[in-house]
């Protein structure tokens, strides 16, 4: 029985609390009108001169804009400077939001690993099997926090999903096509039907698996089995339409047809990155003893494997439009080269390189500090990934990983720790009769 | 030279496991075990170094996607340029996206082709070569353990019997 060691917990306070204070000092700072968003921006080009500030403002947008700015001075000025607050108003609404995310992603990732496992009765992981409950337990309050954003978004409490202002629907003939689908109300009712989905499952396939322990016969394991495949089905498809709904809509023009796929092997590699962290971490603390080498090689080779999947995704979704060059959908990376080049680049290095060069020798995949660091690179870029995909089209040029981005991702990753680390004090790390117990003991790849 | 060896024979893949475990611990050195399948761990078992086929595999990757951006660059650049999608910009690193997959497929091309080569050649295989194990039976259901015998025959035999296994036969061989 694994105790939630006071030295975690209080770790995990603090992380909390620092990480809350950053939220606030982000919400606090958000301009209230045009003026302070102006103030903000020409405070940050200082180095121009402060008297070009108004100038160095719309340089800062592109020359394009300055020209046209030529034009219609009076009245671009001002609808541009309009966007600029909502841009700089959204900032820590979409620092939050896409760390709420990102945490919420690695135990629906870890989710979708566990079915899999119950699903094909794998051999090698029954050992794994709590560490893995403990991780989607945070599907609860994570994906809570995650579907009251979304509905704070609806009441427009902030701009993150433009398609939701009414105004700007009127004007735009192609999110009136998507009305029947992209509409607010249907938009909160799949997202509370894929949530209410998944911890379903999750919830029930837990009660199961502590069941099977004091159960004399097979039966919990084998009505496991069959729900793990059910939901895998339920998850597929659910995971794919909640990518487009909570990440794709927040550029409602553009669409691609792998991105639930793409999203989908973000979070599976965070998720397994996730477990393998976690597990080294018990075992150092001298848990989990029956865990040997081979167990953290296998995971190892996920991750390695996984990452090179999300690349081919990456790169297969990159090389068509690239190569097609349709304005309507080039537009997505044209932004994202020119105003978030070091995220948007700095994120393959750490995603696919990294993890290729790391753990393509089969000797580093065994020595534990090394899944470890290689496992903090992993996860810091597929945060960016989350990042890379949000940060476009709701704050524009106006992005900074600063305090309210790093704020966030501590808040979270306190309540992470927390509620992981909480779930695994409730149960017996190793699982008394699962069938495979023995084969996962003796496990030698 | 010809010397003196001794086989013996097994038929289940878990005793000779065991009995090559037995006659490591027993100091004995085991030139050959020859088996009608792969069976997990044995190379360990027996203590033999660990291949350096996939050291060569990353080299003859790394050579793959040399040729590759080498050729294309050639070929769609430097030769007869191609306007690639619309993309009039006749340099190779602006063009990537469109090679990626051609490097890809050649870094795997010449790593598998030139690793399997790589295998036969110091496997000493080659089309026609006539069959190296000295029993037809290890192609079918046996296993057989090849300990080269200096003068320690009794001895040997005593403690292969009590390994499990099934035959015990001396045979001259020759060596390559």
């Amino acid at each position: 029985m694994y105790t939630f060691s006071n030295k975690l917990k209080i770790a995990s306070f603090i992380l909390m609390a620092v990480g809350l204070l950053g939220i606030g000092v982000g919400f606090l700072s958000a301009p209230g009108t045009v003026e302070e968003a102006k103030a903000i921006v020409a405070s940050q080009s200082n180095g121009h001169g402060d008297a070009h500030a108004v100038e160095s403002d719309a340089n800062e947008h592109g020359e394009h804009v300055a020209e046209e700015a030529h034009g219609h001075e009076a009245s671009h000025d001002s609808s541009h400077d309009e966007h600029l607050l909502h841009q700089l108003q959204n900032k820590p609404w979409a620092a939050l939001y896409v760390a709420a995310f990102f945490f919420m992603m690695i135990s629906l990732g870890v989710l979708a690993f566990y079915a899999i496992q119950r699903a094909a009765q794998a051999g090698w992981s029954p050992l794994l099997f709590r560490v893995m409950e403990a991780i989607t337990s945070y599907l609860v309050p994570g994906g809570i926090i995650v579907f009251v954003i979304l509905v704070m978004s609806v009441l427009h409490m902030n701009h993150l999903f433009v398609w939701m202002d009414t105004d700007v629907v009127a004007n735009d003939h192609l999110l009136q096509g998507k009305k029947g689908f992209l509409n607010p109300t249907f938009f909160l009712i799949r997202a509370a039907i894929f949530l209410g989905g998944w911890i379903l499952y999750r919830e029930y396939s837990r009660k199961l698996s502590l069941r099977q322990d004091e159960s004399t016969d097979d039966s919990n394991f084998k009505l496991n089995f069959r729900i793990s495949a059910a939901f895998l089905v339920f998850y597929l498809i659910s995971e794919s339409m909640m990518s487009w709904d909570w990440i794709m809509s927040v550029d409602p023009h553009w669409f691609s047809t792998l991105f639930g796929w793409y999203v989908f092997a973000s979070m599976f590699v965070s998720g397994i990155t996730v477990i393998a962290m976690v597990t080294i971490y018990l075992k150092s603390k001298g848990h989990l003893t029956d865990v040997n080498d081979s167990h953290i090689h296998d995971l190892a080779k996920f991750m390695f494997g996984i990452s090179v999947f999300w690349t081919y995704l990456w790169f297969s979704q990159f090389m068509l439009i690239w190569y097609s060059d349709i304005p309507e959908e080039v537009t997505y990376y044209i932004t994202r080269i020119r105003d978030y080049k070091l995220p948007f680049f700095g994120m393959i290095v750490m995603n696919f390189v990294f993890p290729l060069l790391l753990l393509m020798n089969s000797d580093f995949k065994r020595v534990n500090w090394f899944v470890i660091m290689s496992g903090v690179v992993i996860l810091a870029g597929h945060y960016l990934d989350i990042f890379n995909m949000i940060m476009p089209s709701t704050v524009g040029n106006q992005w900074f990983i600063g305090i309210p981005e790093i704020g966030a991702v501590l808040f979270f990753a306190g309540l992470f720790i927390f509620w992981v680390f909480r779930a695994l004090s409730k149960a017996p790390l190793q699982p008394k009769r699962n069938p495979f117990i023995e084969e996962s003991r003796h496990f030698h790849y | 030279m010809a010397s003196k060896v001794l086989h013996a024979y097994y038929d289940d893949d878990d005793v000779l496991m065991l009995a090559v475990k037995k006659v490591k611990a027993a100091k004995h050195h085991i030139d050959e075990v020859y088996c009608p399948f792969p069976v997990h761990g044995l190379d360990k078992a027996m203590g033999l170094a660990p291949t350096r086929l996939a050291i060569t595999a990353f080299i003859y990757g790394c050579i793959g996607l040399a040729v590759a951006v080498t050729m294309m660059n050639y070929i769609m650049i430097e030769d007869w340029p191609q306007d690639i999608g619309g993309k009039p910009s006749f340099s190779y690193i602006e063009n990537m996206p469109a090679f990626v997959p051609i490097m890809f497929e050649l870094t795997v091309f010449f790593a598998a082709h030139l690793m399997v080569i790589t295998f036969y050649l110091r496997s000493r295989l080659w089309p026609f070569k006539k069959a190296e194990n000295p029993d037809v039976r290890t192609t079918d259901d046996h296993f057989l353990m090849e300990i080269e015998i200096h003068n320690n025959e009794n001895e040997l035999k005593e403690l292969l019997a009590n390994t499990g296994a099934v035959e015990i036969n001396i045979s001259e061989k020759n060596s390559h």
